[in-house]
Order: C-alpha cells, then sequence, then structure tokens
C-alpha cells in the first residue's frame, strides 16, 4: 500500500464485452472537469474490470475519454459481472494506489458495485449524485444561483468534493461529504454530465492489478442474460411526450392525448397513477419509478404531480400542466399552468395546434 | 378521559383507509349505479378479517376491540356507504346476537364462518306490517316435535339476497306480545324459505335488500336463539349495537361529503379566485365540520360505555339521532355548496346524499331514536 | 430448526403527502404520516410468501429508527410477519448507510445467534426519502454473504438450500443462482403486497427493541460521529423562474392563450 496518498480521480470504467458503459464516458468528462480544481500532478485514471480482451478494449476507450492511467485488473472470472468479483477486483486496486475520489455510474452495475467497496474500506459513498463540486466558489454559486439554500454558514475554504443528489425522488437535494475516509466516493446519475469527444489518439499508462480472483469468491452464479425490448425507448427519445394522470378520468382518455401527441409530433406517456388504475401499460410510465425524460416539450394533463413523477420530467426543457386543481404540486414546476378541464382545453389544442404552427 | 387513539386503532384507520381507497371508492360509483352487490370486495374484506373484528380468536374473530371495528365501518362508509353496511349488519346485528345469546354449540357452529366472512348474516326483524311496533309481528313460530314451523313475511332486509344465516324473529306466544317474541337462525338452503326481489331504493343501492317469505319453513328446534320469549329483547339490544354502526356510517358519508366539497371550493374559482375566499362558505364549511366532530365525540362516548360493558342504549340511540342527521344535513350542503356539480351523478356528492338519507330510517327511524331517548328521563 | 428470513423495513414520511416549505427548501414533516417504505413491502411480501409454501418458516422485521418506527414492525406483523425488531436509540440519529448498515447487520447477527442463524436476508431495493439503495449491499457485506439486487423474481429451492432470482437490469434481465445464505433487494416487480389482516393487529407484540449499547455499539462508531458520509446542507431547487398561469374564460381560451404563448417564445 502507498503510504502517500494521491490526489487522483478515479472512474470506475463499466464495460459489457469491451465497450464503456455510456456513463464511464460521461464521469471521465466530469473526472477531467474536477481535475483542474486538484493541485497539480493529480491524474485523471480509469479503473477497469474485465477478461483480458475486454478489459484491454476498455481500457484504450477509457484512454479515448481522457484517462491518463487505467488501473486494470484482468481475469476470466471477470468476464460478466458479479458482485463478488468486481468487488474484490477494485478493492485490490484501491488498497494499492489509494486515490483520492472514485466516481462510479448509478446503473444497477455501479449502485451494486459501490455499496459493497464502501462498506468493505469503511469509506463514506453518495449515491445517484447529480453535480459535484470541488471549488467551494463554484457551489456557493450553484448554491445562491438555483437554489433555496441558506449559504451563510457554508464553509468557503472546503476542499471536500461535495455531492449533491436528489431525494424525496428529487423533491429535495442534499450535499453530502466525506470529510475523513479516503477515497471519497459516489456514483453519479447517467445522462447528468458531460462525456468528451472521444480522441483514439490519445495515449496512456495501463498499470495490470492482480487482485487474485478465485473461482470460490464468487458466490452468485450468472444463468442467463437477455436484453429486453423496450417500449420506452421511444418515451425516453421523443421530442413532445402528452401524458396523462388519474385526472384522465378512464383508458378512454388516453385516445384523446394520442390525437394531440399525433398532432405536436410527439407520444403518449402517463403518470404512476394511470398506469395504477390500469388505464395504460407500466412501460409508458414517466417518473423516478417508470422512465425519466427530458423532452422538448412535456405536457402533463391531468397528473397532480407525484414527487416520482416529477423527478422524472424535470429535465423537460418546456413544461405545460392542465389541472383542475391549482393548488397540485406539478403547477410549482410547470412553465405553462392551465387551470382548467383538460377536456375543454386538449380538444382546442388539438384544433389550433397547426394554425400557430404555421403562423411566422 | 381519554380521546387518543391507541397504537392498534390507528393502525385499523390506516389498513381500512388504505384498503377502501384503493379497493373499494373506485367503484363505489358503478355498484350504485348497477345496484350490484360488491362481492369480490366483501371477499377481500373477510380475507382481510374485517368481518369478524369485534369477536374472539376462538371463533374466528380477529379479537378486536369494539371502537376498531366502528373506525372500520367509518372508513369504509367514507368511500361506499353500501360497502360499510353490508359490514355493519353482518357483525352487529347477527354475528354479535349469536356470539352473545347463542349456545356454545351455535356459537362452534355460525361464528367461524361468519367472523370469516364465508358466510354472511341477515336480521329479520322488520315486517310489512311491522315496523317500529315491533309487537305487531305476524311472522308466527310453531313448535312441531323437534322442529319450529315458521310462517310470515319479512321485508327490507339488508344482505337479504346474499347472506347464508338469518337471525329471524317471529312470535312463539301472541298474547304475550313483546314478550311473545323469539329469535330463530334460519339457513339459506332450509326448506320452506323464499328470498324475494331486491327492493329498488333510493340510495344504497349497492347492499342488497329483500323480502323474505317463510311458507311452512321447518327448522331444528336448537335454532332458537336464547329462550323462548326473549326475542325483543335480544332485537333490542341488538339495534342498540347496530345503531352505533349505523352512526359510524353515517358519521363516515359526512366526512367524505364534506371533503368532497372542500377540494372543490378550494378548486373552483368564481369571482377571481377559489371559492373557500367566500367567508359565507367558509363559515359554512365551518358549522359542517363542527357538526361532523360534535357527532364523533357522542359516538365515541356510545362507544366508550359499550366498551366498558355499561348502559349504553341510549347514548347508541343519540349518538345515531345525531349522526344521521349529521349525514343528511352534510350531504345536502356538499351538494349545495357543489351546485350543478353536486348534482351530477358524476359527482359523488349526490349518492352521498341518497346514501345518507337511509340513516334516519332503518335500525329505527330517528322518531324512533327520540322514542328510546325520550323514555330514559320521561 | 426454523427457515429463519429478515427483512429490513424502514418507516418512511409518504412521498404522496410529502411537502417542500418554499421559503427554507426544508420538508414539511408535521402531519406527514409515515409509512411503510414501498419496497420494503415487497420485500415483506416476498417473505411471506416463502413463508406461505413451506412449513416452518419464521420471518422477523428489522428496523433501525426513532420510537414511532415500531408502527412499521405493527404493520409487518399485522401482514404476517412472526416477530419485529426494533433499533432504536438517540445516538443513532444522523447515521449514514455505512453506521445504518452495520447496526443492522449488527442487530441481524444477534438475533441470529440467539435463534440459530438466518438463511435469507430481503431488503427493498432503496428507501423513497434517502434514494440511496446502499443499506442492503452494505448489510451483506458486513455480515459477508452475497447479495442479489434489483431483483423482480424470487425462488427458493425445494431442498430450501439456495435461491434462484431474476433481477431486472436497465434494458436488460438476469437469472442468478445462490447458495443460502444470502441478502436480495426487492423492486416493485417482485409481487403485489397484501393487506394486513385484522387478526394479527390485536393482542400482545412480538416485538423486541434494542439500543445501541443492546447492540455493543459504541457512540464513537454511531450517529454523526461514527459516518463516513455526512449532510452538508439539503435545500430545494428554485422553482422554475416564469411559471405563467394561462388565464382563459374557458378552456377553449385558455388554449388559444398557451399556443399563443408557446408560438411567441419560440417553443412551437
Amino acid at each position: 500500500m502507498n503510504s502517500e496518498i494521491s490526489k487522483d480521480i478515479w472512474v470506475f470504467a463499466e464495460q459489457t464485452e469491451g465497450r464503456l458503459a455510456p456513463v464511464a464516458g460521461q464521469l471521465l468528462g466530469e473526472g477531467a472537469r474536477l481535475l483542474s480544481d486538484m493541485p497539480a500532478g493529480a491524474r485523471l485514471c480509469a479503473v477497469v474490470a474485465g477478461d483480458h480482451d475486454d478489459a484491454a478494449s476498455a481500457s484504450s476507450e477509457a484512454i479515448a475519454y481522457g484517462a491518463s492511467t487505467v488501473y486494470s485488473i484482468e481475469s476470466p472470472l471477470l468476464k460478466d459481472y458479479t458482485t463478488d468479483g468486481y468487488a474484490k477486483a477494485v478493492t485490490a486496486a484501491i488498497e494499492e494506489y489509494i486515490p483520492d475520489i472514485i466516481l462510479y455510474g448509478a446503473t444497477p452495475v455501479g449502485r451494486d458495485l459501490a455499496p459493497r467497496i464502501a462498506a468493505r474500506l469503511g469509506l463514506g459513498l453518495t449515491a445517484d449524485c447529480t453535480r459535484l463540486d470541488l471549488k467551494a466558489s463554484d457551489y456557493l454559486e450553484f448554491a445562491q444561483k438555483e437554489t433555496t439554500m441558506d449559504t451563510s454558514g457554508l464553509d468557503l475554504d472546503d476542499t471536500h468534493l461535495k455531492q449533491t443528489k436528489p431525494s424525496f425522488g428529487g423533491k429535495l437535494m442534499a450535499t453530502m461529504i466525506c470529510p475523513d475516509a479516503r477515497p471519497q466516493m459516489a456514483t453519479v446519475r447517467a445522462g447528468v454530465m458531460d462525456a468528451p469527444e472521444p480522441d483514439y489518439n490519445r495515449t496512456g499508462e495501463i498499470i495490470s492489478v492482480n487482485a487474485d480472483i478465485n473461482d470460490e469468491d464468487i458466490r452468485i452464479k450468472v444463468v442467463s442474460r437477455e436484453v429486453l425490448e423496450s417500449e420506452s425507448a421511444s418515451i425516453s427519445d421523443a421530442e413532445v411526450i402528452v401524458a396523462g394522470g388519474r385526472g384522465l378520468g378512464s383508458a378512454e382518455g388516453f385516445k384523446l392525448l394520442q390525437q394531440l401527441a399525433d398532432k405536436a409530433g410527439g407520444v403518449v406517456a402517463a403518470s404512476g397513477a394511470a398506469v395504477d388504475a390500469g388505464w395504460i401499460d407500466e412501460s409508458m410510465m414517466v417518473g423516478q419509478t417508470g422512465t425519466i425524460v427530458s423532452p422538448r416539450i412535456y405536457i402533463a394533463c391531468g397528473i397532480s404531480g407525484s414527487i416520482q413523477h416529477l423527478a422524472g420530467i424535470e429535465k423537460s426543457d418546456t413544461i405545460i400542466a392542465i389541472n383542475t386543481d391549482p393548488d397540485v404540486p406539478i403547477f410549482e414546476i410547470a412553465d405553462y399552468c392551465i387551470v382548467g378541464d383538460l377536456y375543454e382545453v386538449i380538444p382546442a389544442l388539438i384544433e389550433h395546434w397547426d394554425e400557430y404552427k404555421s403562423l411566422k | 378521559m381519554n380521546f387518543q387513539l391507541n397504537e392498534e386503532q390507528q393502525f385499523v384507520i390506516k389498513t381500512v383507509r388504505d384498503f377502501a381507497q384503493r379497493e373499494v371508492k373506485p367503484m363505489a360509483a358503478e355498484i350504485d349505479e348497477n345496484h350490484r352487490f360488491p362481492h369480490e370486495t366483501v371477499a377481500k374484506m373477510a380475507e382481510m378479517g374485517m368481518l369478524g373484528i369485534p369477536f374472539p380468536k376462538e371463533y374466528g374473530g380477529a379479537g378486536g376491540d369494539y371502537l376498531s371495528y366502528y373506525l372500520t365501518v367509518e372508513e369504509l362508509a367514507k368511500a361506499c356507504a353500501s360497502t360499510a353496511v353490508i359490514c355493519s349488519a353482518h357483525t352487529s346485528l347477527v354475528t354479535w346476537p349469536i356470539y352473545n345469546f347463542g349456545t356454545e354449540t351455535q356459537k362452534q357452529k355460525y361464528l367461524p364462518e361468519m367472523t370469516s366472512g364465508k358466510k354472511l348474516g341477515a336480521f329479520c326483524l322488520t315486517e310489512p306490517n311491522a315496523g317500529t311496533d315491533s309487537a305487531k309481528q305476524e311472522t308466527r313460530a310453531v313448535l312441531d316435535g323437534d322442529e319450529y314451523v315458521l310462517n310470515g313475511i319479512k321485508t327490507f332486509i339488508t344482505n337479504g339476497g346474499v347472506a347464508d344465516v338469518f337471525l329471524v324473529f317471529a312470535m312463539t306466544d301472541r298474547t304475550k306480545k313483546n314478550k311473545g317474541i323469539s329469535a330463530f337462525i334460519v339457513e339459506k338452503d332450509d326448506p320452506g324459505f323464499y328470498v324475494g326481489r331486491n327492493e329498488r331504493k333510493m340510495g344504497i343501492c349497492a347492499s342488497s335488500t329483500v323480502s323474505l317469505t317463510f311458507k311452512n319453513c321447518r327448522i331444528p328446534k336448537d335454532r332458537l336463539v336464547g329462550r323462548e320469549g326473549q326475542g325483543f329483547k335480544i332485537a333490542m339490544m341488538t339495534l342498540d349495537g347496530g345503531r352505533i354502526g349505523i352512526a359510524a356510517q353515517s358519521l363516515g358519508i359526512a366526512e367524505a361529503a364534506f371533503d368532497e366539497a372542500l377540494n372543490y371550493l378550494k378548486t373552483r374559482k368564481q369571482f377571481g379566485g377559489p371559492l373557500t375566499k367566500q367567508q359565507a362558505l367558509q363559515f359554512g364549511m365551518a358549522e359542517l365540520k363542527t357538526e361532523i366532530e360534535a357527532t364523533r365525540a357522542l359516538i365515541y362516548m356510545a362507544i366508550d360505555l359499550k366498551e366498558r360493558g355499561l348502559p349504553y342504549s341510549e347514548y347508541a340511540s343519540m349518538c345515531k339521532l345525531k349522526a344521521a342527521e349529521t349525514a343528511m344535513h352534510v350531504t345536502t350542503k356538499a351538494v349545495q355548496y357543489m351546485a350543478g356539480y353536486g348534482y351530477s351523478k358524476d359527482y359523488p356528492v349526490e349518492r352521498m346524499m341518497r346514501d345518507a338519507k337511509v340513516t334516519e330510517i332503518y335500525e329505527g327511524t330517528s322518531e324512533v331514536q327520540k322514542l328510546v331517548i325520550s323514555s330514559k328521563f320521561i | 430448526m426454523s427457515f429463519n428470513i429478515i427483512v429490513c423495513v424502514k418507516q418512511v414520511p409518504d412521498s404522496d403527502k410529502v411537502r417542500i416549505d418554499p421559503k427554507t427548501g426544508s420538508l414539511i414533516r408535521k402531519g406527514v404520516p409515515g409509512v411503510l417504505n414501498a419496497d420494503d413491502c415487497n420485500a415483506l411480501e416476498a417473505a411471506l410468501a416463502i413463508k406461505d409454501r413451506f412449513e416452518n418458516v419464521h420471518v422477523t422485521a428489522v428496523t433501525m429508527g426513532p420510537p414511532q418506527a415500531r408502527e412499521v414492525l405493527i404493520e409487518a406483523l399485522a401482514k404476517g410477519a412472526d416477530e419485529g425488531l426494533l433499533v432504536c436509540d438517540p445516538a443513532l440519529a444522523n447515521s449514514d448507510t455505512f453506521v445504518t448498515s452495520s447496526v443492522l447487520a449488527r442487530a441481524i447477527a444477534k438475533w441470529a445467534d440467539a435463534n440459530g442463524g438466518y438463511s435469507l436476508v430481503i431488503a427493498g431495493r432503496e428507501a423513497s426519502d434517502g434514494d440511496t439503495a446502499q443499506v442492503g449491499p452494505q448489510i451483506a457485506e458486513r455480515l459477508d454473504i452475497p447479495q442479489i439486487t434489483y431483483v423482480s423474481s424470487l425462488s427458493i429451492s425445494d431442498d430450501m438450500t439456495s435461491v434462484t432470482a431474476e433481477r431486472l437490469l436497465d434494458g436488460s434481465a438476469e437469472t442468478v443462482e445462490a447458495q443460502l445464505p444470502c441478502l436480495v433487494t426487492a423492486t416493485k416487480h417482485l409481487n403485489a403486497p397484501r393487506y394486513p389482516k385484522m387478526g394479527n393487529i390485536f393482542g400482545p407484540k412480538n416485538i423486541t427493541s434494542w439500543t445501541a449499547a443492546d447492540l455493543q455499539l459504541n457512540s464513537d462508531s454511531i450517529g454523526l460521529e461514527g459516518s463516513a458520509s455526512v449532510v452538508i446542507s439539503s435545500f430545494s431547487m428554485k422553482r422554475r423562474t416564469g411559471t405563467t398561469f394561462v388565464e382563459g374564460e374557458n378552456g377553449s381560451e385558455q388554449a388559444i392563450n398557451l399556443l399563443g404563448i408557446l408560438h411567441e417564445r419560440h417553443i412551437i
């Protein structure tokens, strides 16, 4: 074990069959940004685990995305992700090289792996971060501009990694730090950070780490894996979403929403309440427990806005909400609110959409 | 004096409210409109043990207190008054008297199936010519060897079309008037027992209300509950408990109508703001809320007396009288405040108003309650 | 000996009723009822389903929280759990997931020592208040047993020595097997939780309360002091600026006014 603790920033470079998960590129982008606030000599590194071929190709890709050093743990037993195998592999690398920060994607793999490592090494871990700051001044600016935080007590000399995450399904935010133990660890939500353009001409150092993985280490046997067909792809990619909730009153209401969606070049989706009522398939559900969406226009019809639903739509560019109740939570985040009967408003939207769209 | 619910009672409310809002409320309008008995809901209630709350576990009951049972009726009534009375009539009017007056053999035979909801009960006192004046009972029971032979007609029998166990009151000695009435258990498949068609009612449309005909209906003599001549006393004591159930049902209806009206007034914008900004409506709602809470206090007092084994007949009648008036008043006001929407079948308060009316009528009209109450001091 | 299942549960504020004070950004907890965390309902149901299927299964629900967290144990018992364990101590306030998992693991181990061990630990995938999904895996690590997270289907082998589970991941599914004991984390896809039974509500409750001292936990290893991570601020995001209520005499007029605004601002 190194006696001196480095200021290196690591990214756990999640890979499948040698291809990096998109979030790994995003984390390397974020890592590079954070590195500029670290003392000179600190490096951006990736940690890769896999069999020989997968680890090699993932390492090259990590370098292309900006890692200067890759710690690579290779073993045929690491071909597929398992908690036991990967936890042992990554722990071995951490114990040997002790970085200052490790970022994991808040993917099923990252959220399975990171807590296990944190518990093993006695480390703090913040789940599902949507913002990271090293510089206190950056954090202060964010806090003042975008939040309701009372910033009077903020320590402006703080150099910890300030890890900001949604809680209560996005209704409340929290910022955490890991005061003592190193490395500081966080899982970071996919799609939030920006990945750089990969540069496959970049070079970097690949350091092989021996983790001594044995058959008996791996206590879970993977019997099968399959990729699921998902209709929600269309929701997550849609430019315009017309979503219905309990206020629709019946499954019939979705027919009207479909007409508006057709008119606006979008798709229909639903809140959890409409799904629970059995009016529409669960795959159409928007929200933290369904699909998180980021359309250009989100039209919420008869949706009051449960916390988990709001968490799933907050990244929409423009939110329009129609509800009979002026006090519903969705009006607190919507850009345009109509207090009224959706069965009066939507037919009029359908009727007049084209004339306004074609206006110059 | 302690008005704090204990942790069990609080959990009962949470459980039943959750069930009622998820399973009962969504179908309340449909079963009302189609006059359809909600067999599927009753099966779920049975599964949860909701049809035998205040009876010992040795008879398959939940081993709960009376307050927990009445809180259950109240929460059900908030979602659907018909569903509430199915539970109340079964529990208070049939299971309870068998538990309280039945022989050990009768209790062993009937209670486990009734507390588990496998069999539903119906209470059969009212006749075409004997409503409030029960001494005018025309149904007769005559002992013939080892059997009683019943002849007569009962009417407006709640749960009558769906029940398996009927607590039937009949004259065994006409000369003794009320003291000649006896109580019997009749089973659905007994010979000479016929179920009539459903009554066409104003409210509680999803509950089953029928006439029953006994034509040389022969039952074993061990179906007599209590002794011969004890029937009137059994009926009156049973109705005392039942009346608190109807009071709880009324309270639930009133609370639900209040909530609907409040939600509407908050939402509906007239004259530049929500209707809750109108002081006349604020004051009106304040009065309704006060009435609801006063009613609740009176109901809890009656339950407390019953729980402690003290006489509660007077309080049962008072709370039923008051609660029925409250339900009628609050639902009428809710319809009025919601105006056209209140009157529309697309909103639930018109159903609540229709449902409320029967609480002033069944298990003793409001006038009968006043007779009971005044008899205690005049 | 019975087949012992431990279910980890948490009381959380009812998320449908949680509101945030728009001025202070803090959570308005007043009047918000505590409920059994949604994923934990699925965890409990999974345990009870195993109890329904096999003879001699003992289900113990364990929670860490303030005294009122007892309510979720009452709910677990009402649904059919055999026993509840409440780990409750003011010194546990502000514990992070690292401490929480070590406390729960300690409680599970103590219970197991006295009751002949355990075969399965089931936790909800995540709690709806903290949204971390960390406590389950961290308990597994503390107990040194394998974990299966994101479980959408679960079955115990007939000889009750191994488990087969389906994991529902982002866009893929995986079927895995493990020898018992192991820990699984339940998702809402796993099952449909049952309602409580009235008959289980009334009467003496088989609930044991333990303090930190009962678990031989030192004050410097729990609460804020023992935590590896600390919350430095909690807040809410400012409302999106320019929330516009679109007026109009009726729905049709509101719709036309909206379209006018959307067009003017180049949104359509």
